[in-house]
């Protein structure tokens, strides 16, 4: 079947300019080169066969096959197969029985501005929108005729609009037509669209006559793109520096209070993102409708759970290794070890799935810097942690025992606050904030056993670098850090960039070599 | 445990040789050198599983050569120097006959010693650099010209002219750019549109580096990635891709690290239509594919547990093994490397794997489309096989460099135009 379908397209290519019938084209679709393909495509569209739409949207969609058995051509929807030409059924097929049609991305994009030709004429208003949209991305001139037909008898605002602009986009590409059509199509797409039309606006640059048109709007452009540009690094340091912040903060804390280092920290944050994973997994199978919420159910549950570990740890461990940060620093790397290889063997050693809820996928504009979702919340979600963690340090009795333990600790104990129990609540806050982060950090990062190394490193550098134990050092240190890294990156690249700060951060420690902001006490200065 | 295997090759030896391959009771031990935990557990645990599998259906066919196979595991953790001392403890300590094992480049570097020292097998399963051939090494996974290569020319043929090479910072993204760039230079491309990035591993704050992409994308010319980024930074450099809306059809991306395994993880939503090149992927449509998939389905007892190109490397290594070792009637490990050299065995996509001398093997190169349900659709292939190069002919140092086992040249970097072996230093890394 498949060499007679051969042998037909090397008889009728010759003779492609011949009529051929709409299911003769079809049954060719699966074979030959793409472009031979996307001619077909585009004949099956403009034929006027109102089975066109259906079998074009199976083709994009990547659900058309030909069965194995006798060549037919069939739409598979899971296990059932249709007959693509005649709509009867072709019976339960297995994925042995059909070879899929290929489809790539030029072959789809072809595709749909097929079908967008097709839903110019759709009666939904939406419909026809979305067609303008689509030749606007995939522009071809032979629909040129079609779309100033459509244009002619637009009502609806929305989808006229598209249409202009898939006019003059239209037109923009296609050199032959006429001056003024295209001049006038240059001013709408600057003014509609701007920045985003950058690259269509340079291809303008060899027309004689738009020329110059062309040339000032790129100029206003590019002058736009470079404060753009400023804003953009700014943002994208503001954003790193939240997630520096979040990992840092409970770090500060416990190292300020209890003056250990916590190895585990990264691993606690890593217990928290997978706490978001285990909340989603049971909201999939029993409640779908709260995914939405999967991140607010998720939060205490992280907190509680990643504090109460922490406790333990402090208990367990640190409690019997205060005053030797060695052996503390090594009990709590194999801490870590542990909880890492104890959540790859519950878990699994591969990356964990945790969908980003509707509110947090996507991106807003604002002076034209994408502004991606996730990122605006996850900052807005670190500056609320810093004010809680403020509110429980200056409003509450376990602040200010807190801070009279950072500052004298002998102290503090002769004044009766019960020392190793603010410890292990310290311990335990600092593990809960640590949980947090990981829910927040779920959102942007790989859910796996390793998600806690990439972070614990950079903590460090923040908390060393503000002060440790002092809350507004760590956010001075983490938005600094961020900006940082973020002015070096485009200059140095990535990896540069790290070595960059770390060299910064060793001439500033050799200076200041209590960070940012030094924590005042008796006990700390001596 | 160590006392067992110890005793049995005493007595063996006492009983002398020709009573051994008699010995019905003595099973040939193969060594699994993957690691269970670190940060390579991800990738290299499955391997583990499908080598366990391999051997399980090999003894329910009866084994080699009358004799059980009994495999070896063990957890070389994702640690380097690790790799080398467990490979010892394989070959030396546990008498393996050969050894299926490693992922990272660097951990098959830090085992060649041993491998020569010891003069056993290795059979290497993942895609690498290439400039490197070793007697004791057969290489079942790609060299650059079996996919890197293969994919940039089909995203030429779709119209591509500016790109970006994105990496992750070490050996093998930076060989494989550095032939890539020689390669699209060749090609006529302009040294500004090509831009090459490199990040660390575990990357995961993209957002310069994606915005970076964009700005050099929004040229008007069409442009594409290729990415040689890691495993586990993939995901937030897609995520991030998708916020800033970049869509494979602005900008597609082509990795040669992300497979069906690295997609298992994560929502593939917004990473539909980027591509992978690989030489099998679990879409291909072939009736021993699909006996494969279903018998990893039931070996592993869970229906969404997905194949992979390396397992498929395994799967042709394994087998190619078992051939060599019937072919020499024996498991002597001088006898099987002679014997392995020109070994066909049927691969997963309907074609043959061919043994060549220089210890690489042939591939069909296939680029596919990340679908909805974190499959690939093929949407190119090569036409027939394609053979590994061990020394790229794009690197000015290994163009006159090739590989040979066989008599006379037995060589790994023999070099055509001073005729002598060793004649240029190999590509250190």
């Amino acid at each position: 079947m498949r060499l007679i379908r051969l042998v037909l397209i090397c008889l009728m290519l010759p003779v492609a300019a011949l009529a051929q019938s709409f299911d003769e084209i079809a049954t060719l679709l699966p074979d030959g080169s793409y472009e031979d393909r996307a001619a077909r495509v585009s004949a099956l569209a403009a034929s006027g066969d109102p089975r066109a739409e259906a079998l074009l949207s199976a083709l994009a969609a990547g659900d058309l096959a030909v069965l194995k058995a006798d060549g037919r051509l069939v739409v598979v929807t899971g296990n059932a197969a249709q007959d693509a030409l005649t709509g009867t059924d072709a019976g339960p097929v297995t994925r042995r029985d059909v070879t899929r049609v290929r489809v790539n991305n030029n072959l789809r994009g072809q595709i749909r501005a097929a079908l967008g030709s097709l839903g110019l004429s759709a009666t939904d208003p939406g419909v026809r929108a979305r067609a303008a949209s689509q030749l606007e991305a995939a522009p071809d001139p032979t629909q040129l005729p079609a779309l100033e037909k459509a244009l002619g008898t637009e009502t609806d605002p929305a989808a006229k609009s598209a249409l202009e602009l898939a006019r003059a986009t239209v037109l923009l590409s296609a050199p032959d037509a006429a001056p003024e059509a295209r001049a006038e199509a240059l001013s709408l797409i600057v003014a509609r669209r701007g920045a985003s039309a950058q690259a269509l606006i340079r291809a303008q640059l060899d027309d004689p006559v738009l020329k110059d048109a062309a040339a000032s709007a790129l100029t206003h452009i590019e002058r736009a793109e470079k404060l753009r540009g400023w804003g953009l690094t700014l943002w994208q340091g503001v954003s790193l520096g939240s997630v520096l912040l979040l990992a840092a903060i409970g770090l500060s804390i416990t190292f300020g209070v209890c003056g250990v280092i916590n190895m585990a920290h990264g691993e606690l944050v890593m217990l928290g993102a997978y706490t978001t994973f285990v909340v989603q997994e049971m909201i999939r199978n029993h409640a779908p409708g709260l995914f939405d919420w999967s991140l607010a159910i998720a939060l205490p549950l992280a907190f509680v759970i990643t504090g109460a570990i922490g406790i333990a740890i402090e208990r367990g461990i640190v409690r019997k290794l205060y005053g030797r940060p060695l052996e503390t620093l090594l009990a709590t790397w194999g801490v870590s070890l542990i909880l890492q290889q104890a959540v790859r063997t519950i878990f699994g050693p591969n990356n964990r799935q945790v969908g980003n809820p509707s509110w947090m996928s996507g991106s807003t504009e604002v002076f034209g810097i994408a502004l991606t979702w996730n990122r605006v919340w996850i900052l807005l979600f670190a500056l609320a942690v810093f004010a809680f963690l403020m509110l429980v340090l200056r409003r509450t009795a376990l602040g200010l025992q807190m801070r009279a333990v950072t500052q004298n600790r002998a102290m503090a104990a002769e004044m009766g606050i019960r020392t190793g129990r603010v410890d292990a609540l310290t311990f335990g806050l600092g593990a809960g904030i640590a949980g947090l982060a990981g829910v927040a950090l779920s959102q942007i990062d790989n859910v796996s056993p390793n998600l806690g190394q990439g972070y614990i490193v950079d903590s460090f550098m923040v908390v060393v670098f503000g002060g440790a134990g002092s809350l507004w050092g760590t956010l001075a240190g983490a938005f600094t850090l961020g900006i940082a890294g973020k002015l070096a990156e485009p200059l140095a690249g990535a990896m540069l960039a790290k070595v960059l700060i770390l060299i910064f951060i060793i001439l500033f420690i050799q200076k200041r070599p209590r960070g940012l902001f030094p924590t005042r006490g008796r006990a700390v200065e001596g | 445990m160590k006392l067992a295997p110890l005793s049995a090759t005493l007595l063996a030896a006492l009983l002398g040789t020709s009573a051994l391959a008699q010995d019905n009771a003595e099973p040939i031990r193969i060594g699994i050198l993957h690691s269970l935990s670190g940060t390579m557990a991800i990738s290299e645990t499955t391997l583990k599983d499908a080598m366990l599998m391999l051997i399980e259906q090999q003894n329910a066919k009866g084994g080699v050569l009358g004799r059980k196979l009994e495999a070896v595991v063990v957890d070389p953790a994702s640690d380097w120097p690790l790799f080398a001392e467990k490979a010892r403890e394989l070959v030396a300590g546990d008498k393996v006959s050969a050894v299926f094992g490693c992922w990272t480049s660097v951990s098959r570097k830090s085992v060649l010693p041993v491998f020569r020292e010891l003069d056993s097998i290795l059979f290497y399963p993942v895609q690498y650099e290439g400039e490197e051939s070793e007697r004791n090494v057969f290489y079942t996974g790609a060299a650059p010209n079996q996919q890197a290569i293969p994919a940039v020319e089909y995203l030429m043929d779709q119209g591509v002219e500016r790109w970006v090479l994105a990496g992750t910072d070490y050996v093998y993204p930076r060989t494989t750019n550095k032939i890539l760039e020689q390669f699209l230079k060749d090609k006529g491309v302009a040294p500004d549109d090509i831009m090459i990035n490199y990040t660390p591993f575990g990357q995961s704050d993209w957002q310069t580096i994606v915005s970076d992409i964009k700005a050099f994308g929004g040229t008007g010319k069409k442009t594409a990635v290729v990415s040689t980024i890691n495993g586990d930074a993939n995901v937030p450099f897609y995520k991030e891709l998708a916020n800033q809306g970049i869509t494979a059809d602005d900008i597609p991306v082509v990795a040669f690290s992300v497979g069906e395994e690295e997609l298992a993880g994560i929502d593939t939503a917004p990473l539909v239509g980027h591509m992978a090149a690989w030489n099998y992927f679990q879409s291909v449509d072939d009736q021993a594919n699909y006996d494969f998939i279903d018998a990893w389905h039931s070996y592993t007892g869970k229906d969404d547990r997905v194949t992979n190109d390396p397992m498929e490397a395994h799967y042709i290594g394994f087998n190619m093994w078992v051939k060599a070792v019937e072919k020499a009637g024996s498991t002597d490990p001088d006898k099987v490397i002679d014997a392995m050299v020109g070994i066909e065995v049927p691969n997963l996509s309907g074609g043959k794997a061919v043994m060549g001398k220089d210890h690489h093997i042939t591939k069909p190169v296939m680029v596919g489309e990340i679908n909805e349900d974190g499959q690939f659709d093929i949407v190119w292939e090569s036409e027939g096989e394609v053979a590994g190069d061990a020394w790229s002919d794009f690197l000015p140092e290994s163009k006159p460099l090739i590989a040979d086992w066989t008599q006379p040249i037995n060589c790994g970097n023999y070099n055509t135009q001073t005729k002598t072996c060793g004649g240029a230093a190999p590509v250190i890394n």
